[in-house]
Protein backbone atom coordinates (compact mmCIF):
# COMPACT_ATOMS: atom_id res chain seq x y z
CA UNK A 1 0.00 0.00 0.00
CA UNK A 2 1.49 3.37 -0.84
CA UNK A 3 1.38 5.59 1.50
CA UNK A 4 -1.27 8.63 2.87
CA UNK A 5 -2.30 11.25 5.37
CA UNK A 6 -5.14 10.60 6.86
CA UNK A 7 -7.86 12.58 7.99
CA UNK A 8 -11.62 12.57 9.98
CA UNK A 9 -14.29 14.63 8.62
CA UNK A 10 -16.79 15.93 11.27
CA UNK A 11 -19.13 17.83 8.74
CA UNK A 12 -19.96 16.64 5.24
CA UNK A 13 -19.32 20.17 3.83
CA UNK A 14 -15.75 19.77 5.88
CA UNK A 15 -15.34 16.32 4.20
CA UNK A 16 -16.14 17.97 0.58
CA UNK A 17 -13.71 20.83 1.15
CA UNK A 18 -10.65 19.06 2.31
CA UNK A 19 -11.09 16.63 -0.88
CA UNK A 20 -11.08 19.82 -2.90
CA UNK A 21 -7.69 20.60 -0.94
CA UNK A 22 -5.79 17.72 -1.58
CA UNK A 23 -5.57 16.26 -5.33
CA UNK A 24 -5.21 12.48 -4.32
CA UNK A 25 -7.65 12.08 -1.38
CA UNK A 26 -10.05 9.89 -1.48
CA UNK A 27 -12.92 9.20 0.91
CA UNK A 28 -13.18 6.30 2.71
CA UNK A 29 -16.46 4.48 4.88
CA UNK A 30 -17.13 1.20 5.33
CA UNK A 31 -13.73 0.70 3.31
CA UNK A 32 -14.10 -2.86 2.18
CA UNK A 33 -13.12 -2.03 -1.33
CA UNK A 34 -11.23 1.05 -1.54
CA UNK A 35 -8.46 -0.82 1.12
CA UNK A 36 -8.71 -4.05 -1.23
CA UNK A 37 -7.66 -2.12 -4.45
CA UNK A 38 -5.20 0.16 -1.81
CA UNK A 39 -3.61 -3.22 -1.39
CA UNK A 40 -3.04 -4.16 -5.16
CA UNK A 41 -2.21 -0.35 -5.27
CA UNK A 42 -5.01 -0.48 -8.10
CA UNK A 43 -6.24 2.76 -5.54
CA UNK A 44 -2.95 4.94 -4.97
CA UNK A 45 -4.87 7.85 -2.74
CA UNK A 46 -2.44 10.31 -1.27
CA UNK A 47 -4.92 11.35 1.01
CA UNK A 48 -7.72 9.38 2.70
CA UNK A 49 -10.60 11.38 4.35
CA UNK A 50 -12.41 9.42 6.85
CA UNK A 51 -16.44 9.76 6.67
CA UNK A 52 -17.68 7.25 9.09
CA UNK A 53 -18.36 10.53 11.94
CA UNK A 54 -20.36 12.48 9.50
CA UNK A 55 -23.43 11.26 11.44
CA UNK A 56 -24.98 10.74 7.78
CA UNK A 57 -26.83 6.92 9.36
CA UNK A 58 -30.25 7.23 9.86
CA UNK A 59 -33.22 6.54 7.84
CA UNK A 60 -35.90 8.58 7.70
CA UNK A 61 -39.68 8.96 5.92
CA UNK A 62 -39.72 11.97 3.32
CA UNK A 63 -42.76 13.96 3.49
CA UNK A 64 -43.55 12.68 -0.02
CA UNK A 65 -44.18 9.15 2.09
CA UNK A 66 -40.48 8.36 0.54
CA UNK A 67 -37.66 7.27 2.13
CA UNK A 68 -34.17 9.30 2.77
CA UNK A 69 -31.37 6.23 3.29
CA UNK A 70 -28.47 8.35 4.74
CA UNK A 71 -25.29 7.61 2.67
CA UNK A 72 -23.48 5.00 6.15
CA UNK A 73 -26.17 3.63 6.35
CA UNK A 74 -24.67 0.09 6.50
CA UNK A 75 -26.35 -2.73 4.32
CA UNK A 76 -27.33 -5.14 6.63
CA UNK A 77 -29.16 -2.02 8.84
CA UNK A 78 -30.63 -1.35 5.53
CA UNK A 79 -31.76 -4.78 4.50
CA UNK A 80 -33.09 -5.38 7.87
CA UNK A 81 -35.36 -2.13 8.21
CA UNK A 82 -39.06 -2.56 8.48
CA UNK A 83 -39.74 -0.59 5.65
CA UNK A 84 -37.13 -1.60 3.21
CA UNK A 85 -38.70 -5.30 3.86
CA UNK A 86 -42.66 -3.84 3.51
CA UNK A 87 -42.43 -1.74 0.88
CA UNK A 88 -39.22 -2.04 -1.47
CA UNK A 89 -38.32 -5.89 -1.31
CA UNK A 90 -36.42 -5.59 -4.02
CA UNK A 91 -33.87 -3.87 -1.84
CA UNK A 92 -33.81 -5.85 0.83
CA UNK A 93 -33.18 -8.67 -1.43
CA UNK A 94 -30.77 -7.06 -3.68
CA UNK A 95 -28.72 -5.94 -0.44
CA UNK A 96 -29.27 -10.06 0.76
CA UNK A 97 -27.86 -11.00 -2.40
CA UNK A 98 -24.80 -9.56 -2.10
CA UNK A 99 -21.12 -9.80 -0.28
CA UNK A 100 -21.12 -11.76 3.28
CA UNK A 101 -22.64 -10.89 6.56
CA UNK A 102 -19.39 -9.63 7.30
CA UNK A 103 -18.81 -7.28 4.68
CA UNK A 104 -22.53 -6.05 4.87
CA UNK A 105 -22.05 -4.96 7.93
CA UNK A 106 -19.20 -2.74 6.74
CA UNK A 107 -20.54 -1.80 3.00
CA UNK A 108 -22.21 1.55 3.42
CA UNK A 109 -25.00 2.88 0.65
CA UNK A 110 -22.86 5.38 -0.82
CA UNK A 111 -19.83 3.14 -1.07
CA UNK A 112 -21.47 0.23 -2.49
CA UNK A 113 -22.62 2.75 -5.39
CA UNK A 114 -18.79 3.89 -5.70
CA UNK A 115 -17.90 0.24 -5.76
CA UNK A 116 -15.28 -0.22 -9.04
CA UNK A 117 -15.53 -3.24 -11.04
CA UNK A 118 -14.62 -6.85 -10.77
CA UNK A 119 -13.13 -7.15 -14.07
CA UNK A 120 -10.45 -9.49 -13.47
CA UNK A 121 -7.88 -7.44 -16.09
CA UNK A 122 -8.72 -4.41 -13.80
CA UNK A 123 -7.58 -5.90 -10.61
CA UNK A 124 -4.38 -7.43 -12.81
CA UNK A 125 -2.10 -4.97 -12.99
CA UNK A 126 0.28 -6.51 -15.48
CA UNK A 127 -2.56 -6.26 -17.26
CA UNK A 128 -3.41 -2.96 -19.86
CA UNK A 129 -6.70 -1.20 -18.94
CA UNK A 130 -8.27 2.08 -19.51
CA UNK A 131 -9.71 2.11 -16.42
CA UNK A 132 -6.43 1.88 -14.49
CA UNK A 133 -4.27 4.04 -17.04
CA UNK A 134 -6.65 5.68 -19.19
CA UNK A 135 -5.00 5.22 -22.68
CA UNK A 136 -3.59 1.96 -21.31
CA UNK A 137 -5.26 -0.20 -23.78
CA UNK A 138 -8.07 -3.24 -22.51
CA UNK A 139 -6.55 -6.66 -21.87
CA UNK A 140 -10.89 -8.11 -21.75
CA UNK A 141 -11.09 -7.40 -25.20
CA UNK A 142 -10.31 -10.26 -27.24
CA UNK A 143 -9.33 -12.37 -23.62
CA UNK A 144 -11.70 -13.96 -21.30
CA UNK A 145 -14.82 -12.51 -21.26
CA UNK A 146 -17.30 -14.60 -19.90
CA UNK A 147 -18.32 -11.96 -16.66
CA UNK A 148 -18.43 -9.03 -19.04
CA UNK A 149 -20.68 -6.80 -20.62
CA UNK A 150 -23.20 -7.50 -23.54
CA UNK A 151 -24.58 -4.10 -23.96
CA UNK A 152 -23.95 -0.59 -23.86
CA UNK A 153 -19.85 -1.44 -23.72
CA UNK A 154 -16.92 0.64 -25.91
CA UNK A 155 -13.50 0.05 -27.88
CA UNK A 156 -12.28 0.91 -24.54
CA UNK A 157 -13.67 -0.87 -21.70
CA UNK A 158 -16.20 -3.93 -21.21
CA UNK A 159 -16.59 -4.08 -17.84
CA UNK A 160 -19.66 -4.37 -15.80
CA UNK A 161 -20.60 -2.89 -12.65
CA UNK A 162 -21.18 -5.28 -9.78
CA UNK A 163 -23.50 -3.55 -7.70
CA UNK A 164 -27.22 -5.73 -6.57
CA UNK A 165 -28.02 -2.68 -4.25
CA UNK A 166 -27.45 -0.25 -7.51
CA UNK A 167 -30.00 -2.55 -9.87
CA UNK A 168 -32.59 -2.59 -7.19
CA UNK A 169 -32.28 1.27 -6.58
CA UNK A 170 -32.49 1.87 -10.80
CA UNK A 171 -35.90 -0.38 -10.77
CA UNK A 172 -37.20 1.80 -7.72
CA UNK A 173 -36.18 5.19 -9.17
CA UNK A 174 -34.03 6.38 -6.41
CA UNK A 175 -31.92 9.73 -6.73
CA UNK A 176 -28.67 10.82 -5.24
CA UNK A 177 -28.05 13.59 -3.12
CA UNK A 178 -24.67 14.77 -2.93
CA UNK A 179 -22.57 17.78 -1.25
CA UNK A 180 -19.56 19.73 -3.40
CA UNK A 181 -16.44 21.21 -2.24
CA UNK A 182 -18.56 24.36 -2.15
CA UNK A 183 -21.08 23.90 0.00
CA UNK A 184 -24.06 23.27 -2.99
CA UNK A 185 -26.39 20.34 -2.79
CA UNK A 186 -27.40 18.45 -5.77
CA UNK A 187 -29.68 15.59 -7.04
CA UNK A 188 -28.88 13.52 -8.81
CA UNK A 189 -31.41 10.65 -10.31
CA UNK A 190 -30.04 6.94 -10.38
CA UNK A 191 -30.58 6.57 -13.85
CA UNK A 192 -27.43 9.32 -14.83
CA UNK A 193 -25.75 8.90 -11.93
CA UNK A 194 -23.64 5.61 -13.28
CA UNK A 195 -22.23 6.24 -16.87
CA UNK A 196 -21.67 3.75 -19.46
CA UNK A 197 -17.47 3.40 -20.38
CA UNK A 198 -17.33 5.00 -23.48
CA UNK A 199 -13.85 6.81 -24.38
CA UNK A 200 -13.08 7.78 -20.69
CA UNK A 201 -14.08 4.45 -18.91
CA UNK A 202 -12.36 5.67 -15.65
CA UNK A 203 -15.11 8.43 -15.09
CA UNK A 204 -17.31 5.61 -13.69
CA UNK A 205 -20.02 8.36 -12.23
CA UNK A 206 -21.93 12.05 -12.46
CA UNK A 207 -19.52 13.23 -9.31
CA UNK A 208 -17.57 16.10 -9.51
CA UNK A 209 -14.15 16.11 -7.97
CA UNK A 210 -14.59 16.16 -4.02
CA UNK A 211 -18.63 15.64 -4.49
CA UNK A 212 -19.58 13.88 -1.61
CA UNK A 213 -22.88 11.62 -1.69
CA UNK A 214 -24.88 12.41 1.45
CA UNK A 215 -28.27 10.22 1.12
CA UNK A 216 -30.18 8.20 -1.67
CA UNK A 217 -34.05 8.91 -1.73
CA UNK A 218 -36.40 6.77 -2.97
CA UNK A 219 -40.01 7.80 -3.93
CA UNK A 220 -43.30 6.82 -1.86
CA UNK A 221 -43.94 2.64 -2.60
CA UNK A 222 -45.42 1.39 -5.81
CA UNK A 223 -46.91 -1.53 -4.16
CA UNK A 224 -46.49 -4.92 -6.52
CA UNK A 225 -44.59 -7.76 -6.11
CA UNK A 226 -41.27 -7.58 -5.65
CA UNK A 227 -37.99 -10.03 -7.39
CA UNK A 228 -34.21 -10.01 -7.31
CA UNK A 229 -33.19 -12.72 -8.79
CA UNK A 230 -29.45 -13.37 -8.86
CA UNK A 231 -27.45 -16.17 -10.67
CA UNK A 232 -24.30 -16.58 -9.89
CA UNK A 233 -21.27 -19.03 -10.24
CA UNK A 234 -21.90 -20.02 -6.37
CA UNK A 235 -25.32 -19.92 -4.08
CA UNK A 236 -23.69 -17.57 -2.12
CA UNK A 237 -21.24 -14.57 -1.93
CA UNK A 238 -20.48 -14.56 -5.25
CA UNK A 239 -21.20 -11.77 -8.16
CA UNK A 240 -23.68 -11.90 -10.97
CA UNK A 241 -23.29 -13.77 -13.66
CA UNK A 242 -26.60 -11.71 -14.51
CA UNK A 243 -29.41 -10.61 -12.11
CA UNK A 244 -33.34 -9.04 -12.21
CA UNK A 245 -34.77 -6.97 -10.27
CA UNK A 246 -38.29 -6.69 -10.98
CA UNK A 247 -41.75 -5.26 -9.90
CA UNK A 248 -44.88 -6.72 -11.15
CA UNK A 249 -48.31 -5.57 -9.93
CA UNK A 250 -51.45 -7.06 -10.05
CA UNK A 251 -52.01 -6.35 -13.72
CA UNK A 252 -48.79 -8.11 -15.08
CA UNK A 253 -47.37 -4.44 -16.18
CA UNK A 254 -44.14 -3.46 -13.93
CA UNK A 255 -40.74 -2.41 -13.92
CA UNK A 256 -37.42 -4.47 -14.57
CA UNK A 257 -33.85 -3.59 -14.38
CA UNK A 258 -30.42 -5.76 -15.22
CA UNK A 259 -27.05 -6.29 -13.40
CA UNK A 260 -23.93 -8.21 -14.70
CA UNK A 261 -24.70 -7.01 -18.33
CA UNK A 262 -23.47 -3.57 -18.60
CA UNK A 263 -21.09 -1.02 -17.24
CA UNK A 264 -24.41 0.17 -15.88
CA UNK A 265 -27.37 -1.51 -13.79
CA UNK A 266 -29.54 -1.83 -17.33
CA UNK A 267 -32.94 -0.25 -17.41
CA UNK A 268 -34.74 0.47 -20.62
CA UNK A 269 -38.05 2.42 -19.72
CA UNK A 270 -39.65 1.86 -23.18
CA UNK A 271 -39.42 -2.40 -22.43
CA UNK A 272 -41.49 -2.00 -19.92
CA UNK A 273 -44.65 -1.71 -21.83
CA UNK A 274 -44.07 -4.87 -23.13
CA UNK A 275 -43.98 -6.64 -19.32
CA UNK A 276 -47.85 -8.34 -20.03
CA UNK A 277 -46.71 -9.87 -23.43
CA UNK A 278 -43.74 -12.25 -21.60
CA UNK A 279 -39.88 -12.06 -21.08
CA UNK A 280 -39.36 -12.36 -24.69
CA UNK A 281 -41.14 -9.46 -25.44
CA UNK A 282 -39.44 -7.68 -23.12
CA UNK A 283 -35.76 -9.08 -22.91
CA UNK A 284 -36.13 -8.14 -26.94
CA UNK A 285 -36.16 -4.09 -26.26
CA UNK A 286 -34.43 -4.09 -23.19
CA UNK A 287 -31.20 -6.18 -25.32
CA UNK A 288 -31.64 -4.41 -28.54
CA UNK A 289 -28.29 -4.27 -29.99
CA UNK A 290 -26.69 -6.36 -27.19
CA UNK A 291 -23.02 -7.34 -28.66
CA UNK A 292 -21.83 -10.35 -26.77
CA UNK A 293 -18.79 -12.48 -27.17
CA UNK A 294 -18.94 -16.09 -27.86
CA UNK A 295 -17.92 -16.64 -24.15
CA UNK A 296 -20.73 -14.13 -22.94
CA UNK A 297 -23.95 -14.92 -25.35
CA UNK A 298 -25.45 -16.93 -22.59
CA UNK A 299 -26.36 -14.32 -20.91
CA UNK A 300 -29.20 -12.63 -22.79
CA UNK A 301 -31.13 -16.47 -22.88
CA UNK A 302 -29.85 -16.49 -19.26
CA UNK A 303 -31.84 -13.01 -18.76
CA UNK A 304 -34.67 -13.85 -20.94
CA UNK A 305 -35.03 -17.34 -18.67
CA UNK A 306 -34.41 -15.65 -14.92
CA UNK A 307 -37.07 -12.97 -16.33
CA UNK A 308 -39.91 -15.70 -16.86
CA UNK A 309 -38.91 -17.03 -14.32
CA UNK A 310 -39.79 -14.28 -11.83
CA UNK A 311 -42.89 -13.15 -14.27
CA UNK A 312 -44.35 -16.84 -13.63
CA UNK A 313 -44.01 -16.14 -10.29
CA UNK A 314 -45.61 -13.36 -9.90
CA UNK A 315 -48.34 -14.59 -12.04
CA UNK A 316 -48.77 -17.53 -9.78
CA UNK A 317 -48.82 -15.22 -6.77
CA UNK A 318 -51.90 -13.65 -8.42
CA UNK A 319 -53.54 -16.40 -8.69
CA UNK B 1 13.11 -24.96 -17.65
CA UNK B 2 16.82 -22.83 -18.74
CA UNK B 3 14.52 -20.42 -20.15
CA UNK B 4 12.01 -19.40 -17.37
CA UNK B 5 15.55 -19.70 -14.81
CA UNK B 6 16.63 -16.61 -17.01
CA UNK B 7 13.52 -15.09 -17.17
CA UNK B 8 13.17 -15.28 -12.97
CA UNK B 9 17.05 -13.74 -13.17
CA UNK B 10 15.92 -11.23 -15.57
CA UNK B 11 13.38 -10.33 -13.03
CA UNK B 12 15.18 -10.26 -9.95
CA UNK B 13 17.76 -8.03 -11.54
CA UNK B 14 15.32 -5.62 -12.14
CA UNK B 15 13.42 -5.47 -8.76
CA UNK B 16 16.30 -5.12 -7.32
CA UNK B 17 17.57 -1.90 -9.53
CA UNK B 18 14.10 -0.75 -9.50
CA UNK B 19 13.51 -1.14 -5.33
CA UNK B 20 15.54 2.45 -4.45
CA UNK B 21 12.73 4.17 -6.64
CA UNK B 22 9.87 2.05 -5.82
CA UNK B 23 8.31 4.27 -3.09
CA UNK B 24 9.49 7.65 -3.89
CA UNK B 25 6.84 9.24 -1.38
CA UNK B 26 8.40 9.22 2.44
CA UNK B 27 7.28 6.91 4.95
CA UNK B 28 3.60 7.84 6.53
CA UNK B 29 4.05 9.89 9.90
CA UNK B 30 2.83 7.56 12.46
CA UNK B 31 -0.49 8.21 14.13
CA UNK B 32 -1.82 7.86 17.33
CA UNK B 33 -4.99 5.34 17.95
CA UNK B 34 -6.64 4.21 21.25
CA UNK B 35 -9.48 1.46 21.28
CA UNK B 36 -10.46 -1.29 23.63
CA UNK B 37 -9.66 -5.02 22.91
CA UNK B 38 -11.17 -7.70 25.11
CA UNK B 39 -11.78 -4.85 27.44
CA UNK B 40 -8.91 -3.91 27.80
CA UNK B 41 -7.78 -0.19 26.84
CA UNK B 42 -4.88 -0.33 24.31
CA UNK B 43 -3.17 2.89 22.73
CA UNK B 44 -0.60 2.58 19.67
CA UNK B 45 1.41 5.06 17.84
CA UNK B 46 1.06 3.15 13.54
CA UNK B 47 1.05 3.94 10.22
CA UNK B 48 -1.81 4.98 9.07
CA UNK B 49 -1.76 2.17 6.46
CA UNK B 50 -2.06 -0.59 9.17
CA UNK B 51 -4.87 -2.42 9.18
CA UNK B 52 -6.86 -3.52 12.03
CA UNK B 53 -5.59 -7.34 11.82
CA UNK B 54 -2.10 -6.44 11.66
CA UNK B 55 -2.79 -3.76 14.55
CA UNK B 56 -3.71 -6.77 16.46
CA UNK B 57 -1.18 -9.44 15.63
CA UNK B 58 1.88 -7.65 14.91
CA UNK B 59 1.32 -4.75 17.22
CA UNK B 60 -0.98 -6.32 20.54
CA UNK B 61 0.77 -9.88 19.58
CA UNK B 62 -3.17 -11.27 19.52
CA UNK B 63 -2.22 -13.88 17.11
CA UNK B 64 -5.36 -15.64 17.57
CA UNK B 65 -7.14 -13.18 14.76
CA UNK B 66 -5.27 -14.83 11.29
CA UNK B 67 -4.27 -13.52 8.00
CA UNK B 68 -5.78 -15.72 5.61
CA UNK B 69 -6.77 -14.01 2.13
CA UNK B 70 -6.14 -10.19 3.56
CA UNK B 71 -8.91 -9.24 0.76
CA UNK B 72 -12.10 -9.97 2.49
CA UNK B 73 -12.74 -13.30 0.42
CA UNK B 74 -12.21 -15.72 3.78
CA UNK B 75 -13.14 -14.57 6.54
CA UNK B 76 -10.37 -15.67 8.41
CA UNK B 77 -9.76 -12.34 10.07
CA UNK B 78 -13.54 -11.87 11.26
CA UNK B 79 -13.55 -9.77 14.68
CA UNK B 80 -16.34 -8.11 16.34
CA UNK B 81 -16.55 -4.60 16.60
CA UNK B 82 -19.57 -3.05 18.89
CA UNK B 83 -20.68 -6.93 19.05
CA UNK B 84 -21.04 -6.96 14.92
CA UNK B 85 -18.77 -8.93 12.89
CA UNK B 86 -16.32 -7.47 10.03
CA UNK B 87 -13.23 -8.23 8.70
CA UNK B 88 -10.66 -6.87 10.25
CA UNK B 89 -8.34 -6.97 7.00
CA UNK B 90 -10.53 -4.00 5.21
CA UNK B 91 -10.87 -2.00 7.65
CA UNK B 92 -7.42 0.35 9.04
CA UNK B 93 -6.64 0.86 12.59
CA UNK B 94 -7.12 4.80 12.49
CA UNK B 95 -10.02 4.08 11.63
CA UNK B 96 -11.57 2.48 14.75
CA UNK B 97 -10.54 5.35 17.08
CA UNK B 98 -12.28 4.61 20.08
CA UNK B 99 -14.26 0.77 19.21
CA UNK B 100 -14.75 -1.49 21.30
CA UNK B 101 -12.99 -4.73 19.52
CA UNK B 102 -13.36 -8.12 20.77
CA UNK B 103 -11.17 -11.08 19.18
CA UNK B 104 -11.35 -14.87 19.49
CA UNK B 105 -8.62 -14.59 22.48
CA UNK B 106 -12.00 -12.18 23.95
CA UNK B 107 -14.49 -14.83 23.82
CA UNK B 108 -12.91 -17.67 25.54
CA UNK B 109 -9.55 -19.01 27.15
CA UNK B 110 -7.77 -22.69 27.43
CA UNK B 111 -9.18 -23.23 30.38
CA UNK B 112 -12.68 -21.45 30.22
CA UNK B 113 -13.74 -21.91 26.47
CA UNK B 114 -16.52 -20.41 25.21
CA UNK B 115 -19.41 -22.57 24.69
CA UNK B 116 -18.92 -22.75 20.92
CA UNK B 117 -15.63 -23.26 21.19
CA UNK B 118 -16.43 -26.55 23.03
CA UNK B 119 -19.11 -27.39 20.44
CA UNK B 120 -16.45 -27.39 17.57
CA UNK B 121 -13.99 -29.13 20.07
CA UNK B 122 -16.77 -31.47 20.48
CA UNK B 123 -18.04 -31.95 16.51
CA UNK B 124 -14.79 -32.01 15.12
CA UNK B 125 -15.56 -28.65 13.43
CA UNK B 126 -12.14 -27.98 11.83
CA UNK B 127 -9.00 -29.92 10.09
CA UNK B 128 -6.50 -27.45 10.39
CA UNK B 129 -8.33 -25.02 12.34
CA UNK B 130 -6.37 -22.29 10.59
CA UNK B 131 -10.21 -20.77 9.65
CA UNK B 132 -11.35 -21.66 13.21
CA UNK B 133 -11.44 -18.28 15.36
CA UNK B 134 -12.66 -16.81 12.13
CA UNK B 135 -15.61 -19.16 12.38
CA UNK B 136 -16.23 -18.68 15.57
CA UNK B 137 -16.58 -15.06 15.80
CA UNK B 138 -18.47 -15.03 12.79
CA UNK B 139 -20.65 -17.84 14.19
CA UNK B 140 -20.95 -15.65 17.71
CA UNK B 141 -22.48 -12.61 15.92
CA UNK B 142 -24.15 -14.49 12.97
CA UNK B 143 -26.68 -15.90 16.00
CA UNK B 144 -27.13 -12.39 17.11
CA UNK B 145 -27.92 -11.02 13.89
CA UNK B 146 -30.81 -14.41 13.64
CA UNK B 147 -31.54 -13.12 17.06
CA UNK B 148 -32.48 -9.31 16.03
CA UNK B 149 -34.42 -10.41 12.77
CA UNK B 150 -31.89 -9.95 10.88
CA UNK B 151 -33.36 -11.70 7.21
CA UNK B 152 -30.83 -13.26 4.62
CA UNK B 153 -30.65 -14.29 1.38
CA UNK B 154 -32.38 -17.37 1.74
CA UNK B 155 -35.19 -16.54 4.09
CA UNK B 156 -38.42 -16.99 2.71
CA UNK B 157 -40.10 -14.18 3.87
CA UNK B 158 -38.47 -11.36 4.54
CA UNK B 159 -41.41 -9.55 6.89
CA UNK B 160 -41.53 -12.66 9.41
CA UNK B 161 -38.55 -14.13 11.36
CA UNK B 162 -36.41 -16.32 9.94
CA UNK B 163 -36.68 -20.38 10.89
CA UNK B 164 -33.59 -21.81 11.90
CA UNK B 165 -32.43 -24.29 9.43
CA UNK B 166 -29.53 -25.08 7.43
CA UNK B 167 -29.66 -23.69 4.77
CA UNK B 168 -29.73 -20.58 6.68
CA UNK B 169 -27.00 -21.38 8.33
CA UNK B 170 -24.57 -22.23 5.57
CA UNK B 171 -26.06 -18.72 3.46
CA UNK B 172 -25.11 -16.75 6.57
CA UNK B 173 -21.54 -18.41 7.30
CA UNK B 174 -20.89 -18.07 3.39
CA UNK B 175 -18.43 -15.28 4.27
CA UNK B 176 -16.07 -17.83 6.09
CA UNK B 177 -14.04 -20.07 3.95
CA UNK B 178 -12.69 -23.50 5.11
CA UNK B 179 -10.13 -24.84 2.87
CA UNK B 180 -10.14 -28.16 4.54
CA UNK B 181 -13.96 -28.23 3.61
CA UNK B 182 -15.35 -28.73 7.59
CA UNK B 183 -18.40 -27.50 6.57
CA UNK B 184 -20.89 -30.33 7.69
CA UNK B 185 -19.20 -30.53 11.15
CA UNK B 186 -18.89 -26.58 11.76
CA UNK B 187 -22.59 -26.39 11.11
CA UNK B 188 -22.99 -29.29 13.61
CA UNK B 189 -21.26 -27.32 16.21
CA UNK B 190 -23.32 -24.04 15.19
CA UNK B 191 -26.41 -26.07 16.06
CA UNK B 192 -25.68 -27.87 19.38
CA UNK B 193 -24.16 -24.17 20.90
CA UNK B 194 -27.36 -22.42 19.42
CA UNK B 195 -29.47 -25.77 20.81
CA UNK B 196 -28.15 -25.00 24.07
CA UNK B 197 -29.19 -21.38 24.23
CA UNK B 198 -32.76 -20.80 26.62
Amino acid sequence: MRPFTYERARTPAEAAAAAKRHAGAKFVAGGTNLLDLMKLEIETPTHLIDVNGLGLDTLETTPEGGLRIGALVRNTDLAADARVRRDYGVLARALLAGASGQLRNMATTAGNLLQRTRCPYFYDTNMPCNKRVPGDGCAAIGGFTRQHAVIGASDACIATHPSDMAVALRVLDATVETIGPDGATRRIPLADFHRLPGDQPQVETALAAGELITAVTLPRPVGGAHFYRKVRDRASFAFALVSVAAIVQRDGSGRVALGGVAHKPWRVEAAESEMTKGARAVVARLLAGAKPTTENAFKLKLVERVLAAVLAEAKGARG
Amino acid sequence: MAGTAAVAVTSLTMISQAQPNANPAPAAALMKIAFTVNGTPRALEIDPRTTLLDALREELHLTGTKKGCDHGQCGACTVLVGGRRINSCLTLAVMQQGAEITTIEGLGTPEQLHPLQAAFVRCDGYQCGYCTPGQICSAVAMLSEVQAGIPSHVTADLNAPAAWSEAEVRERMSGNLCRCGAYSNIFEAIQTFAGKRP
